[in-house]
């Protein structure tokens, strides 16, 4: 099964490309953007038909790899 | 003393390593990052680069490469490990060292000579150097080092600070700091000082007609304590 996962910057740690990319929109006309995070999506095929488990080992593979808990947070969809 | 460089794919820094390990007297090897054992060594480097291109973060695929378990095993049983630059990177993603180094904090690839100034010289890679200040060369997109504020008292108290960004006069401010590190962090020990990560690479000052000696302090320093 498919498994979806973001991994995005914890809340307090500068992000200066989500900052670049939010002035570039305030300077393309929408004003109205007030912060911009940047994050990344996974998608992971792993072969288990049981989703729990496989959610499980998901979450190995977040903690072990895919995020650096020191600054990143992770969220399995 | 025998010293081993590991290459990973996308290593760039480990054949001017090489040049400078067996300058000041070291007996170099190069170990490829799929082998499973290290020659017998009494220092570790881990060199600069883009090991893996970078992917997913800056060291953490090289932090999960075959060779590290026998890096970490070395580290653990009180060996020298130095990492330069995407090694100080691939150091915080196998959590040898505290922390993570985050892109400069102005979006900018920064190449220039920098001052760093030596913050602790109980360990073997400063202590004799007679010098507070060394000028020491960057070249880097994720040098700006991050940590929570509980790790950095830690990190503080601990004497783990091993260089910061300053002028040439020592002064660590705002306006000496390249890439936006917290507290002006250029290096760090772990807490034994046998690990050591550091963002200047010292290998690329061994030469005063292409650069600078100040490298040359440092690895003098280095095989003498080894």
């Amino acid at each position: 099964m498919k498994v979806k996962v973001i991994v995005t910057l914890k809340n307090g740690v500068l992000d200066p490309q989500g900052k670049a990319i939010q002035q570039t929109l305030n300077g393309m006309t929408f004003d109205n953007v007030s912060e911009v995070r940047q994050g990344k999506y996974f998608d992971i095929e792993v072969n288990e038909s049981d989703e729990s488990k496989a959610k499980s080992q998901v979450e190995e593979m977040c903690k072990k790899l895919l995020a650096n808990l020191v600054i990143e947070d992770y969220k399995i969809l | 003393m025998k010293s081993s460089v590991i290459i990973f794919p996308g290593s760039n820094c480990d054949r001017d390593m090489n040049v400078a390990l067996n300058k000041f007297g070291f007996k170099n090897q190069m170990v490829w990052h799929n082998d499973a054992e290290i020659p017998k060594s009494d220092l570790i480097v881990l060199p600069g680069g883009f090991s893996y291109g970078d992917y997913l973060r800056c060291g953490s695929i090289a932090g999960k490469s075959r060779i590290i378990k026998s890096v970490v095993n070395f580290a653990n049983s009180g060996g020298l490990v130095l990492g330069i630059c995407n090694g100080f990177q691939i150091l915080t993603e196998t959590g040898l060292l505290p922390g993570i180094l985050q892109q400069n904090k102005y979006l900018n690839f920064i190449c220039k000579n920098v001052f760093v100034k030596i913050k602790n010289k109980e360990n073997k890679y400063f202590k004799n150097i007679n010098k507070e200040v060394l000028e020491l060369h960057i070249a880097h997109n994720e040098g700006n080092y991050f940590c929570s504020k509980d790790e950095l008292k830690s990190i503080e108290d601990n004497g783990q600070i091993a260089v910061t960004y300053c002028d040439d006069k020592g002064n660590e401010d705002e306006y000496n700091n390249p890439n936006g590190a917290i507290k002006n962090i250029a290096g760090i020990f772990n807490k034994d000082k046998n690990i050591l990560g550091m963002m200047p690479h010292p290998e690329r000052m061994i030469d005063p007609f292409l650069s600078g000696e100040d490298g040359s302090l440092f690895f003098e320093n280095l095989i003498g304590n080894v």
